[in-house]
């Protein structure tokens, strides 16, 4: 039995902030248990950028948010004497209420735990076609976005040509853009509610920048091919998402992305009889994200799915603060103080549609172009705000809607010379020949219509290990992750 | 290819004659059109070991789920294929069907159904307090059970073939003739030659037993569609909960499977068009989820993983066909073998290796074979097992499939296993990753990984023209099943 007063499931976003919180809160003896064998957790596959705007206070790709959260958990965590121990590749089997926790990996077995506070941060998982209930045929190329991410960016295998989208999830909406960029066509992405799901600001840099319609009130009622995905059915559907018989359309693909919506990843919470909101799908919890089991704490996506990892990282860190203050008895217990469902984080994201755009979205037009020649209307995408900004053309543009200086600066640069960031993949001959993969990015912003002229360049070339992040791999082009 | 026996057809009934021929010393050839075995009724059913109160009785149906549910038990043990006797209730909603469930206890106490009883509404609700209070009485059977369809296929399938048989898939029989006293198989591969041809073709009975003689019987394949639930659901009822039979079939059921999830089906439709159109339909799910909330209440359809429809062989025939085909000396059949086939399988391996020796075909007894297979499962062994066994092979110490608790060890058993899977599918029927909630969405790269490694150690001929990138042959399922295209934005040279 090994003993700790702080144990951390996860090390995404959410583990590694709430294990530095912890380690700065006093706590000296803090595990952190990692499935993977690299920290980082999801981030390190999201290899897009518009991480780390509001915590870091810079744009980031997931892969360098990874890094940078990792770095700011080594900073207080000095290696002469650590007060959070790490263990990689290893698997929590089970949590107990009364905080034991049996966990596996290759190098130590099975390994029984004991600990004064949990925190949760076990992250999230998407919502699967059997979640969806789409009828159809059984055929390879429908998968979530996520995988589709994964066997993309990570494994650098092509999952489709011929792609459309279902849910305008905003890992939906990323998956668009790269499916293009690695050569793909994306026909059409489809969202059964009124309204996009994700980020206004992917909607205009991940759909409209390439042309992919959106339709809206929509959703996919056949799945056809038998081996292989041949194509789907589309229907339009009523005000209560049931299709209406006569409206099919019929689509040709070979793949199809389910991004429609994450779910809490509550299974080892369930085991340890922490009660559930329906409502969320994670721990009901009090204000410092204490859960129905006092000393069990949670925060990040397993507590409710966020619209983004800073978002993620600030709440880790109270929780963080809050199982360090509980494990030196400082702090009450959940005993005394209400669980509820969870508070929301300030500045979640509201998503202003403007009803124009709604409109033209739904004809699957582009609503950048107003009637209007005079003014153009657009998402302004510098920050996960998304404002809507509409710009009065002339010799002296007007910006207006803007909430920042920044978006008049990009209200302007839009209408004369867009610029975007870029990011991919690139081949690593590794030290034994084999050929394995980094993440990279444009070195800032880069006129739009060089994004594929820089894209093709990448894709035919292949660098020498070993890389590190922020080495310029080739004119113009960093490293976001390393060998 | 040359064989004493060839056996047409790697389902659930062609293995578990493969399997029943172990002791015996013949060649053996089980055949399969598909890339692995189980690829057909078997994968995509009810998985109930029904037991035995339905078919007619002095029917051969009849004594073969009788028996075929007796022996389960042992042979699940011996072949370490997951089986549970949690028995079974049929719902009375009327008094017309109360008279019906003292006609099918009539019929199972003939049939020789042990312990079956008629129970209250009272017995019935504290039994089961999810069944819905329009339920008045039931039938209960406390020996019906639950199985891993595929798994007991694979399973006899894989000891027949350690025990010297051979199985090959990807191999389709167009064609049957007779050649002096031997038969010549035409296949998609090259002819084999055989003394004695078992049929055990499922949905295309008919057809292959075309090859022979004209069929005294159509094979008339029927879906039934399911809804699969999450664990979170599969403790919602601890037994399979039957309504009354109709004309139709034996209706939609609810019940626990073996991997601990809840099923609700089948309907019952039959195929005009292609017998292996395994689609489902929107119409019919909700059939699905209509019909099993008469049964059981409160049923969380949101947490659905996942639907799919299997397609019974359903034949003109009332009973099994099971025979020497008709004026053919060593040709034999097991056709129409519809509900309750997979409980009787255990019994139709037996049942036609007699009717083998009774057509007068030498079988002479083998000196030494094994029946049993030894299969780890990790996820229900006890803390201390667990430790003890990544203690002695690491590889149990890295979990993969996370959803199932599936270890890096278990699959590489899988991956050296005497059928090697093809497919991530063949791994997922081998080591049960990808079948819970997340369904693959977040081993399936690690088991890319794992069949790609498994196909570099794949020794590759000297000289040969360099193959294309492995993962390109990676399969979900069936033969065109690829889950990757070439990337065409890297084909060019690199700089």
């Amino acid at each position: 039995m090994r003993n700790y007063d702080i144990v951390i499931i996860g090390g995404g976003p959410a583990g590694l902030a709430a294990a530095k919180s912890a380690a700065e809160n006093g706590c000296t003896s803090v595990l952190l248990i990692e499935r993977d064998t690299k920290l980082g957790g999801i981030l390190n596959q999201c290899i897009h950028n518009g991480f780390g705007l509001s915590y870091f206070g810079e744009e980031l790709t997931g892969p360098e948010y990874a890094y940078r959260a990792t770095e700011e958990l080594k900073s207080v965590n000095p290696v002469d004497h650590p007060s959070v121990e790490i263990l990689l590749d290893t698997f929590v089997m089970e949590i107990t209420a009364d905080k034991k926790i049996y966990a596996m990996n290759k190098k130590d077995g099975y390994i029984e735990i004991s600990a004064k506070a949990i925190i949760l941060a076990m992250g999230c998982r998407e919502k699967a076609r059997g979640a969806l209930a789409i009828p159809g045929t059984r055929p390879a190329g429908v998968m979530t976005a996520g995988l589709a991410q994964h066997y993309v960016n990570i494994d650098g295998y092509m999952v489709g040509r011929k792609v459309v989208i279902l849910g305008s999830g905003d890992i939906g909406l990323i998956m668009a853009r790269r499916m293009i960029f690695e050569g793909a066509k994306v026909l059409a992405c489809i969202e059964i509610a009124p309204q996009p799901g994700g980020l206004a600001r992917n909607i205009t840099q991940c759909l409209q920048d390439y042309g992919i319609p959106l339709y809206l009130k929509r959703t996919v009622t056949a799945i056809h091919g038998k081996e292989r995905l041949t194509g789907i059915t589309v229907s339009q559907v009523d005000d209560k998402y049931t299709p209406i018989p006569g409206t099919e359309q019929e689509i040709e693909c070979d793949t199809l992305l389910l991004s429609c919506g994450l779910i809490p990843e509550n299974e080892l919470s369930r085991k340890a009889g922490i009660s559930i909101d329906p409502k969320t799908g994670g721990p009901f919890s009090s204000d410092v994200h204490e859960t129905s089991v006092p000393g069990i704490f949670a925060c990040g996506n397993v507590l409710h799915v966020h619209d983004l990892a800073d978002n993620v990282t600030k709440e880790a860190i109270e929780a963080g603060k809050a199982a360090a203050l509980y494990v030196s008895g400082k702090a009450s217990s959940t005993s005394e103080q209400a669980v509820s469902s969870p508070k929301v984080f300030p500045g979640k994201i509201v998503r202003p549609i403007d009803p124009d755009a709604a409109k033209a979205l739904e004809n699957g037009i582009s609503p950048t172009e107003d009637g209007n020649s005079a003014v153009r209307r657009m998402t302004c995408i510098i920050c996960p705000k998304g404002c809507t900004l509409t710009v009065t053309l002339g010799s002296d543009p007007k910006v207006t809607g803007n909430s920042c200086p920044r978006g008049e600066e990009y209200g302007i640069s839009e209408i004369s010379h867009p610029m975007r960031t870029l990011t991919s993949t690139i081949r690593v001959r590794k030290l034994d020949g084999s050929i394995g993969r980094v993440s990279v990015k444009s070195k800032g912003e880069i006129p739009k219509e060089e994004i594929f002229t820089l894209s093709t360049k990448i894709h035919h070339t292949v660098i020498d290990a070993p890389v590190s992040v922020g080495d310029e791999v080739l004119p113009g082009v960093v490293a976001t992750s390393s060998t | 290819m040359k064989y004493d026996i060839v056996i047409v057809g790697a389902g659930v009934i062609g293995a578990s004659i493969a399997y029943n021929l172990i002791p015996y010393d013949v060649s053996v050839l089980l055949l399969d059109k598909n890339n692995d075995v189980a690829m057909g009724s078997t994968r995509a059913n009810s998985a109930i070991i029904h037991a035995g109160f339905d078919p007619k009785p002095g029917t051969l149906m009849a004594k073969l789920n009788v028996e075929g549910n007796q022996r389960c038990e042992k042979l699940c043990a011996d072949l370490s294929v997951p089986f549970s006797r949690c028995g079974s209730l049929v719902l009375a909603f009327s008094e017309k069907d109360k008279v019906l469930l003292q006609e099918l206890l009539d019929r199972g106490n003939a049939n020789g159904v042990p312990d079956l009883r008629i129970i209250s509404s009272e017995e019935l609700h504290e039994m089961e307090p999810s069944i819905s209070e329009e339920a008045i009485a039931a039938l209960y059977a406390p020996s019906a059970g639950i199985v891993n369809p595929w798994e007991l296929c694979l399973a006899q399938a894989e000891v027949f073939v350690r025990n010297g048989g051979t199985f090959l898939g990807n191999c389709k029989v167009t064609g049957i003739r007779k050649s002096d006293n031997r038969y010549i198989l035409e296949t998609t591969q090259e002819n084999i030659e055989a003394n004695t041809v078992i049929l055990a073709c499922g949905v295309y009975s008919d057809i292959v037993h075309g090859f022979v003689s004209e069929p005294d019987f159509r094979i008339v394949p029927t879906r039934g569609e399911y809804y699969l639930l999450d664990k979170s659901e599969g403790s919602r009822v601890g037994r399979v909960i039957f309504q009354c039979p109709d004309e139709n079939g034996k209706g939609i059921l609810v019940s626990p499977t073996v991997h601990g999830n809840l099923i609700c089906g089948p309907t019952a439709e039959i195929l005009k068009g292609d017998p292996e159109d395994t689609s489902t339909t929107a119409e019919k799910l909700a059939e699905v989820k209509a019909k099993a909330a008469l049964s059981v209440k409160d049923i969380s359809w949101r947490d659905n993983i996942r639907n799919f429809s299997g397609i019974r062989a359903n034949s003109t025939a009332e009973d099994f066909i099971i025979r020497r085909i008709p004026e053919e000396q060593g040709i034999f059949e097991a056709a129409g073998i519809k509900s309750p086939g997979l409980a009787s399988s255990p019994a139709i391996g037996p049942y036609m290796v007699d009717l083998l020796k009774d057509s007068g075909i030498s079988l002479p007894e083998k000196a030494s074979y094994d029946l049993t297979r030894k299969k780890i499962h990790f996820r229900d062994l006890s803390n201390e097992e667990r430790a003890e066994l990544v203690k002695k092979d690491s590889a149990y110490g890295r979990i993969v499939c996370r959803c199932e608790g599936i270890t890096e060890g278990e699959i590489r058993d899988a991956l050296n296993s005497p059928i090697p899977p093809v497919s991530l599918d063949a791994v997922k029927r081998r080591a049960g990753t990808g079948m819970g909630r997340c369904q693959g969405g977040f081993c399936g790269p690690r088991i890319v990984e794992m069949l790609i490694e498994q196909s570099r150690n794949v020794a590759v001929p000297c000289g040969s023209t360099p193959l294309p990138p492995a993962h390109l042959s990676i399969l979900q399922d069936a033969n065109g099943s690829n889950l990757f295209f070439e990337r065409d934005a890297e084909k060019e040279v690199e700089s």
